[in-house]
């Protein structure tokens, strides 16, 4: 059998710590049969050797900041077949989306020496708000075997095994006892899709939310659960404002329970 | 003398002990309850030592606590988190393996031979489950050889509950507390003085075999009457009821706006589903390797919960949770009849307390049914 041409991989980041990027790195193992079925074209993280565009898979990690990356993310889809966005930065907004609660310029002006060094848009929002996307996956940082799974369906034309349902049926599946309801621990897992391994219930504390909302999240059920088991209105509303604040569903929960501004 | 099947004798804590020695010899994989982290749950055994002694359960709607009683009582505790169903029909089962061949694909006959399960301490309402599961997987034609492979070959401990949890409602939905037919050993575990005794008997040929080898010694009336008390109790102790009429409640409610009441609080989450002893529903997924040369088909638990799940070309039948909460109680409590003969629900209440939010099934079929009244 001839060997087909191998299909171009481009890696990009925008806003972002590089821990999903990070994630290809750490394959290891399989990271040999990765670089054998692909050309690793465009990988900043892991070679300064680049190829021209344009790519026929580009994994994009981080969120939209900068005007300039705002831009830049309308190239990259132009240079690109299909587009994966990796990590809660690039399919959220990721941590630094907390800034859309607040006035950016207030934090400018009281952080930096030079505040006027500074050029940033007030949001810091998911690559689908900029540029159509063709997959989104989850997760502060994304899981490996999620993202060798997504490479290998890529590649072998078949949809992806990245189930959209409820961190709970991954619990359940490994036989991790519920925290929620064996501690009483508030835990998001209800309302968060699965993928993690559920890496924190397995230890015996709730779910953090890092791999945003489930496929049908019901945050205002959950909402009330946390409250009868004696949170406060601050408590619900960091609950849902972490790495995935800026998800829609868990970013009108946590306003729901925003307190008015005190400053 | 050795024991008749149906007559009942006394084996000591050590007979426990050489019980599970003697099904273990027997090639058996030996499952039992376990103390794991904050709960009861079933994983391998190798000796009465692994045990939960002392533990108890106590259950509510959306809530577990396991106490340490300080009693040395094995089988204290109600009910692992989740059923054999685990066991029996594993959460994540390879269906086959196949390798790229010079003309298509050439089925990879590699499939690990399974040592045959020894179930210790079976429930009444745990057995009525396997015995639902059974309906299920060898129906109208349709079999499912791992299971019934699994299900042939093991070996059933029922062991009698003598006190329930709150969640509990087996009396209401007529699977027990007291074991009936289905088990290879029948345990009770008495107050003798001083220590605890079990009051056992055989089920079948093969439950006899087993305790003709372990030392017994007939039971007197006083420790028959224990043993039998022990379900009256567990029975009595039961609040919770599933309504007579569950299955015509659901038959006449398909519309009823109280759905939607039941949607603002459930999560979706499939946790009832997922530890529901009869909730059987799974999808299949395709992997591969990189270069594409070995494919294999898995199949893993999934529920009716999942938008996935009601997924037909192009859209989603259920997309609304009321919908899919509809789906779930009416095929557990009505439809179930249809599809299978009976109940699908043995009132075991899991999905009550393992509920992140508390709906409880007995609850929702009263308010159904005092909704249609009302229109």
């Amino acid at each position: 059998m001839a060997q087909p041409k191998k299909p171009k991989l481009a890696v990009w980041k925008f806003s972002s710590c590089d821990g999903c990027q990070l994630s290809l790195l750490d394959c290891e193992m399989e990271l040999l049969a990765i670089s054998e079925a692909v050309d690793i074209a465009y990988f900043l993280e892991a070679t300064r050797r680049v190829k021209k565009g344009p790519y026929d898979i580009s994994l994009v990690e981080g969120s939209i900041t900068t005007a300039h990356d705002a831009e830049r993310i309308k190239e990259v889809r132009r240079l690109s077949g299909t587009l994966i966005t990796i990590g809660a930065c690039a399919t959220a907004g990721g941590i630094q989306a907390l800034r859309n609660f607040k006035d950016v310029k207030g934090f400018i002006d009281r952080v930096y020496a030079h505040p006027e060094f500074i050029d940033t848009l007030s949001t810091s929002t998911a690559i689908a708000d900029h540029v159509p996307v063709d997959f989104e996956l989850r997760g502060c940082p994304i899981n490996k075997a999620q993202l060798l799974e997504l490479i290998n369906a890529t590649l072998n034309g078949r949809k992806p095994n990245v189930p959209r349902h409820a961190e709970c049926v991954e619990c359940k599946t490994q036989g991790t006892t519920c925290v929620v309801v064996a501690k009483g621990e508030p835990c998001l897992g209800p309302v968060v899709q699965a993928g993690c391994g559920n890496l924190c219930p397995q230890h015996g504390r709730g779910c953090y939310g890092c791999f945003g909302p489930m496929e049908s999240p019901n945050t205002a059920a959950l909402a009330a659960r946390f409250a009868a088991l004696g949170l406060d209105r601050r408590d619900i509303e960091r609950q849902f404002r972490s790495y995935n604040a800026n998800a829609p569903a868990f970013r009108e929960e946590s306003e729901a329970h925003d307190q008015p501004s005190r400053s | 003398m050795a024991p008749n099947i149906g007559s009942k004798v006394i084996l000591d804590r050590s007979g426990l002990d050489r019980l599970i020695a003697d099904l273990r010899g027997r090639g058996y994989r030996v499952i039992g309850p376990v103390l794991a982290d904050s709960a009861v749950i079933y994983d391998e055994i190798q000796s009465a030592a692994d045990l939960p002694a002392g533990c108890r359960d106590d259950s509510e709607a959306g809530t577990y606590r396991l106490d340490q009683t300080g009693e040395p009582w094995l089988f204290g505790y109600t009910l692992g988190v989740q059923g054999w169903k685990r066991h029996l029909y594993p959460p994540r089962q390879r269906l086959f393996r196949a390798e790229r061949g010079e003309r298509g694909f050439r089925l990879l006959d590699d499939q690990e031979v399974e040592a045959p399960l020894a179930l210790l301490g079976v429930r009444a309402c745990e057995l009525a489950a396997i015995q639902v599961l059974d309906g299920v997987f060898d129906h109208e034609g349709f079999t499912e050889p791992g299971y019934l492979r699994r299900r042939q070959n093991a070996f059933i401990v029922a062991v009698e509950c003598g006190h329930a949890a709150a969640t509990c409602f087996c009396a209401s939905a007529d699977t027990g507390p007291a074991v009936g037919q289905g088990y290879d050993l029948r345990l009770n575990e008495i107050a003798g003085q001083g220590n605890w005794l079990f009051v056992a008997e055989a089920g079948s040929e093969k439950g006899l075999a087993v305790l003709a080898e372990l030392p017994s010694r007939p039971a007197s009336p006083d420790q028959i009457a224990a043993a039998a008390a022990q379900p009256q109790q567990a029975a009595s102790q039961q609040s919770r009821q599933l309504k007579d009429d569950a299955a015509r409640v659901l038959a006449v409610s398909t519309e009823s706006p109280y759905w939607d009441k039941v949607a603002e609080r459930c999560l979706t989450c499939g946790n009832c589903t997922m530890v529901c002893p009869t909730c059987f529903c799974t999808s299949v997924e395709d992997v591969t390797d990189l270069a594409g040369d070995i494919a294999e088909r898995w199949r893993r638990w999934d529920s009716c919960f999942t938008l996935d799940y009601s997924y037909i070309h192009g859209g989603n039948v259920r997309s609304k949770a009321a919908s899919r909460y509809r789906q779930w109680i009416t095929h557990k409590l009505a439809t179930w009849h249809h599809q299978f003969g009976r109940s699908g629900c043995v009132g075991c209440g899991r999905c009550i307390a393992w509920c992140p939010v508390g709906i409880d099934i007995t609850a929702e079929v009263r308010a159904l049914a005092d909704a249609e009244r009302g229109r």
